[in-house]
This record gives C-alpha cells, sequence and structure tokens, in this order.
C-alpha cells in the first residue's frame, strides 16, 4: 500500500490522505497507489496539506500500518506520552500498536 | 539582568511583525513551503513529526520569574501544558499552531525574548556557565561578554548565511560546567598579569564528526573580543565548504587546514578587523556589566542547616554547592525524575520554579545545557523551604551528575530527523538504576543519549554515549565509553556492535558492575575507563 500524508498547515497536525478528504487518523487512509505522488502535488498546491510525502503501509486488521517505525509514530503520537496520543476515530478499532 | 534598550526593542518587536506578514503570506499561499521553511527557521519554527516546533532562545541561559512565568503561560495556553528545556539552554514547545507564532512572538517580546537564531546557519544562541555570577570559582562574571557577542551576532549581515550553523560558549573558571571545548569557538575568560582576557578555542563540535577545539589564542585582551571574532568569523566564512553539509563546520575546515594556518589566516584578518574600530568602546561594556551587578548578598557565617530529614540531607548533597558568598548556595533543580522525560516541564512547575526565584534566588534563574534548572542566589537559610516547595511540585529528585541525570534528545519521539527513540531509553535506564544508594556508590556518570548522529543529546561527550541508530528498520543503540564535555574534554569511543533497547540497558549495568569491581579509590567510571582502557568492558559486556 502506497499512502499519502503529511501535516496540517495551520495546525501540523499529521494526516492521512482518506480518499476524498484528510483524516487525522491513519486507519482511514487509503491506498493511493499510482496516484499518490499527484494526489500529494493537487492538495499541497490547495493548501490542504503541508510537505506531503508518501509513505509504504501494510494491511493490517485495524487498517493500514505504515511500514517505516518513524511513520507509525507520526501515525500515534509520541510514544512517551500517552495522554496525548493520536485516538482512533472508532474506539473498537483499539490503540495503535508501534 | 540584562535588559532591553530602545534598539533591542524596535528591532525584536520588528521582527515579529515582519514575520507575521510572512505567515500570512503562507497561509494564503502567496508564500510555497519551499519559500516559507527558511523564513520560519530564521524565527525558530520547525516542522516536527507531530506538529510544528518553536524554539525559544535563553540566551546564556538566564532568566527571571517574570520571563519564566510568560514560558508557562504559553505553554498553557498555546501548546500542550508543557517545555522542553535543551542541551543549548533553550525552551521548546512541541505542538504550536502556525497562526498563533506571530501572537505568541508578540507575547515572548514583551518579556525580552525571542526565537531569533534559534536555528539556520547563523550564529545561535550563545551559551554560558550556570553559576555564572555565583560561582567562587570563576575569574569575573561572563554573561556581559556573552550578552556582547549576543548583540554583535544578532542580524549580523555577514553572519546570516554562513557555511553552516555557528555556536559559541563562554566561560570563566577552570571548571567548565558549559562543554566549551565542544563549540565552534569556546572562550575562557581568564585572568593573566591582572588582565581580563580570553582563551580562545575554535573548530570544537559533536555531530557527525566529534573534534575537541584546539586552542587558538592563548591570550586575547577581552576589550578585543569583538573584533577577534569577526576575523574567526570571516575566515570560515570564506574558506568553510558550502558544498557539502557535512562538512561544512568549521571543525572540518580547521581539521583539514590545521589549526596553525587557520591561525594564521585569522591573525592576518584580525591586523584588517582590528583597523575598522568595530569593538565597543570600554563604556558600553561597562553598561552591560552594570546590568550583570551581582544580586546584594551579605555574607552569613552564621547559618546551620537541620540535617536531621534524610530526604532533605540527600537533596542538600547532590544538589546544592557553594556560592561564592559564604552563607549562600547554588541550587540546581532536577528535571530528570526517575521514569520522566529529561529536559520536559509542566506549565506548573514552570510557574513554581519562577515564583522560587523570586522569592529566594534575587529573581534569577538558570538553565543548564544539561537540562536542568538552577537558582543561582540561594540563602542557605531558606534551603529547607525551597526544598519543601520543590519535592510538592515532583521537582527534588536529589541526582545531579548521578547515572540518572540523563542528557536526552527529544528523539524519535518528536525530531523528524531522528532515527531512534532517547526517551524511553532514558526512562528505562533511569528505572532501572533508581535506587539511590546504588546511585551513590556508583558516583558521577554522565550518561547521554542521542537519537540521531546530529548529537542534540551529546553521546560523544559522555562518560556514558548512546547513539540510536537506524539498523534495516529497526532501533540499534551503539555504546560508547570515555567522553566528557567537561575542561578534561574527549570524545568517546563506541565500543562495539550495537544492542536493542533493552540489550543496551543491560550493558550499561554490566559496564558499570565492571566498574564497580574495578575501580581504585576515589575513581569515576570515567577514570576507571581511561586507566584501563575498553577491554575489560567488552569482554564483560559481550561475554
Amino acid at each position: 500500500m502506497r499512502l499519502v500524508t503529511g501535516n496540517d498547515l495551520i495546525t501540523g497536525d499529521v494526516t492521512w490522505w482518506a480518499g476524498r478528504e484528510w483524516s487525522r487518523h491513519v486507519a482511514e487512509a487509503v491506498d493511493a497507489g499510482t496516484d499518490a505522488e499527484a494526489i500529494a502535488q493537487r492538495e499541497e498546491a490547495a493548501l490542504r496539506v503541508n510537505a506531503p510525502y508518501i509513505v509504504d503501509a501494510a494491511p493490517s486488521p485495524t487498517g493500514p500500518t505504515p511500514l517505516h517505525i518513524k511513520d507509525r509514530i507520526r501515525a500515534t503520537g509520541p510514544t512517551v506520552r500517552p495522554d496525548l496520543a493520536v485516538k482512533p476515530a472508532d474506539a473498537s478499532v483499539g490503540s495503535y500498536q508501534i | 539582568m540584562y535588559k532591553y534598550d530602545e534598539y533591542d526593542r524596535a528591532l525584536v518587536d520588528a521582527r515579529v511583525e515582519e514575520f507575521r506578514d510572512q505567515v500570512q503570506r503562507r497561509l494564503s499561499g502567496a508564500l510555497t513551503e519551499d519559500q516559507f521553511k527558511p523564513l520560519r527557521l530564521m524565527n525558530g519554527l520547525y516542522l516536527q513529526l507531530h506538529a510544528y516546533m518553536l524554539r525559544v532562545a535563553i540566551p546564556y541561559g538566564t532568566l527571571d520569574s517574570r520571563q519564566t512565568r510568560m514560558l508557562a503561560h504559553i505553554a498553557r495556553k498555546y501548546d500542550r501544558g508543557y517545555g522542553h528545556f535543551t542541551t543549548r539552554q533553550n525552551l521548546q514547545y512541541n505542538w504550536i499552531k502556525l497562526d498563533d507564532t506571530p501572537d505568541i512572538l508578540a507575547e515572548l517580546a514583551t518579556v525580552e525574548m525571542h526565537a531569533i537564531q534559534t536555528s539556520g546557519n547563523c550564529i545561535r544562541n550563545i551559551s554560558s556557565d550556570q553559576y555564572a555570577g555565583a560561582a567562587a570559582d570563576e575569574v569575573a562574571d561572563p554573561r556581559p561578554y556573552a550578552e556582547l557577542l549576543r548583540q554583535w551576532s544578532t542580524f549580523h549581515p555577514e553572519f546570516s548565511l554562513l557555511p553552516r550553523k555557528f555556536k559559541i560558549a563562554v566561560i570563566a573558571a577552570d571548571e567548565d560546567r558549559a562543554a566549551m571545548k565542544l563549540h565552534d569557538i569556546g572562550l575562557k575568560l581568564v585572568r593573566r598579569d591582572g588582565a581580563l582576557g580570553f582563551e580562545v578555542y575554535v573548530g570544537g563540535g559533536q555531530g557527525r564528526t566529534p573534534m575537541v577545539a584546539p586552542l587558538i589564542r592563548k591570550f586575547l585582551p577581552a576589550d578585543e573580543l569583538v573584533s577577534y571574532l569577526e576575523a574567526c568569523l570571516r575566515v570560515y566564512n570564506r574558506y568553510g565548504r558550502r558544498d557539502n553539509i557535512y562538512k561544512a563546520r568549521i571543525k572540518i575546515l580547521i581539521h583539514e587546514i590545521g589549526a596553525d594556518q587557520y591561525r594564521a589566516e585569522v591573525e592576518e584578518e584580525y591586523l584588517h578587523v582590528k583597523a575598522l574600530g568595530i569593538d565597543p568602546p570600554a563604556a558600553e561594556l561597562e553598561r552591560i556589566q552594570a546590568m550583570f551587578a551581582p544580586p546584594p548578598l551579605v555574607r552569613d557565617d552564621s547559618v546551620t542547616i537541620d540535617r536531621s530529614n534524610p530526604a532533605f540531607a540527600l537533596w542538600l548533597d547532590h544538589q546544592v554547592v557553594k556560592h561564592k558568598v559564604p552563607g549562600h548556595a547554588i541550587v540546581t533543580i532536577s528535571l530528570k525524575p526517575i521514569g520522566g522525560i529529561p529536559g520536559d516541564a509542566s506549565a506548573d512547575q514552570i510557574d513554581v520554579i519562577a515564583d522560587l526565584a523570586e522569592r529566594f534566588s534575587h529573581d534569577e534563574l538558570r538553565i543548564t545545557h544539561a537540562q536542568n534548572v538552577v537558582l543561582p542566589h540561594v540563602h542557605m537559610g531558606d534551603l529547607a523551604e525551597v526544598w519543601a516547595a520543590l519535592t510538592a511540585a515532583g521537582l527534588a529528585t536529589p541526582n545531579l551528575d548521578l547515572i540518572s541525570d540523563i542528557i536526552a534528545c527529544p528523539g524519535l519521539d518528536y525530531c523528524s530527523l531522528a532515527n531512534a527513540r532517547s526517551i524511553p531509553l532514558a526512562q528505562k535506564l533511569s528505572e532501572r538504576f533508581a535506587d539511590m544508594d546504588r546511585q551513590r556508590d556508583l558516583g558521577e556518570v554522565k550518561l547521554k543519549i542521542s537519537g540521531c548522529i546530529n548529537a542534540c543529546g551529546h553521546h560523544h561527550a559522555g562518560h556514558i554515549g548512546i547513539l540510536g541508530v537506524d539498523r534495516k528498520g529497526e532501533e540499534n543503540y551503539q555504546l560508547s565509553f570515555g567522553g566528557s564535555g567537561a575542561e578534561d574534554a574527549s570524545v568517546g569511543r563506541i565500543i562495539g556492535p550495537g544492542f536493542s533497547e533493552d540489550g543496551v540497558v543491560d550493558a550499561v549495568e554490566t559496564a558499570l558492575e565492571t566498574y564497580r569491581s574495578l575501580r581504585t579509590e576515589g575513581e569515576r567510571f570515567l577514570d576507571t575507563y581511561r586507566r584501563i582502557g575498553a577491554e575489560p568492558f567488552k569482554a564483560a559486556i559481550y561475554a
């Protein structure tokens, strides 16, 4: 899987391309496939995302899981401050594991 | 404390409004991220893993309570209720919003603070000895000279786009508490034949290619400081490499051409610069020095301290050192609770520290490069009350310079450059060695952790250094021994193959048990390592 991720221009929050809009939750990210670069370019030009880039991910029962630890930490928040972690939109998917 | 004059104030206020306009242009799309990035970095604003990060300058690590309360206020109002004190005596906020940043900078400006030159290839925040003005062993307070250099280097048009970032430290004692020789320029104030001057060390640094700075000038008259540093920077600016970021620091230039050649180039340039008359008149230095006049402390030989409370006595033994005025003390507040995040402080804790500085330390406090806080001027009769307040705020851990007083960079939990996490490792190590009797038995052990080769966690200078690396997508940790950022500065050496996170905790424990079995009377870990070398440690660790 190829995910498009970046940061919100104003808040700096980590965001993931969810097909029609950006989501704070990696569980909602979609496989952008060969369109990933075009999506990143278009969305950055429209100021809907800042500094986008593409990451490889693997599907899992709880949604896409980025392959690199840096992106898994981006998806969850600092591992040392669980109180500041990004919570899954759907509580039933449980906590992210890096 | 230095107080802004009209020029300082106008300059900082203008910079805030300039950045406000730049942010608006970014938000409107008039500036692309590529265009905006160097502008925001010049104002200390990074884009990190989870959000924007703002690095606020704390010149030479000195603050008053009003400024400190502002730091707490910003943490509460604009961030998530805490801040992170760094190894450059600065403070970082990890959760800043872009459109809030101009307002934050405007609020900082009201207390004479800013984030200028906390990033970029310019002269960064000048650092100094956290005991400056209070230490019994200093020849004079080094901070007026640090302030002079701050003024000289702020928006210096010739040195705003150097080949690479440039860090300066100023100390004034034989004991180096500021890692002076690991800076691009390290200055040691000395007195010779009654005259004040500087030993000038140039070309130190950590990062990818760690080096201890060689002595370039044995004695520089203090009133020629600006001219000489101008010459040092000009030679670097002229010859420093811009084609390779990894070879752009001044240490590489000096290593390649040699200290003698660099010195000759500087002296030649100095002849030109000196003739320009850019050194400030004596009256200007005196104006600055007057703002650093020592507080009105009265010698008091009558103080006795009740040490009957063991916890208080332990704290006294580890966190309190002599002040140059008898009857007073320098207190270090540990930001390294067992299992905590090194250098982090909540807004409430920052407010407590501000209150204590105001009530007990003549409204002054310092940030240390080891990520702790200092109350520099405390009457010894007030120590019990200070300790009680710190205890209530979770700030009374008695571990200064012990194994749990760990320097750690933000690492992969926050930093976009990092390869591995530093903080969880620091937490595990401090928990492994939590027992105070054990820590005291091990004595001074400076353990420093960096999450990448940029070495913000000063791992090269650790008696025990740990470097996090990326090994095929997994966090891996290299262990090094023998570093020091003190007056006996040295660069640690990697001892062998790396470890997992748990593995490196075990390896550190094995190394320290080996030290315990081989040390002689009074030897620190570093001393034993230097005496017997790496082999006994390697044999135990890799057995």
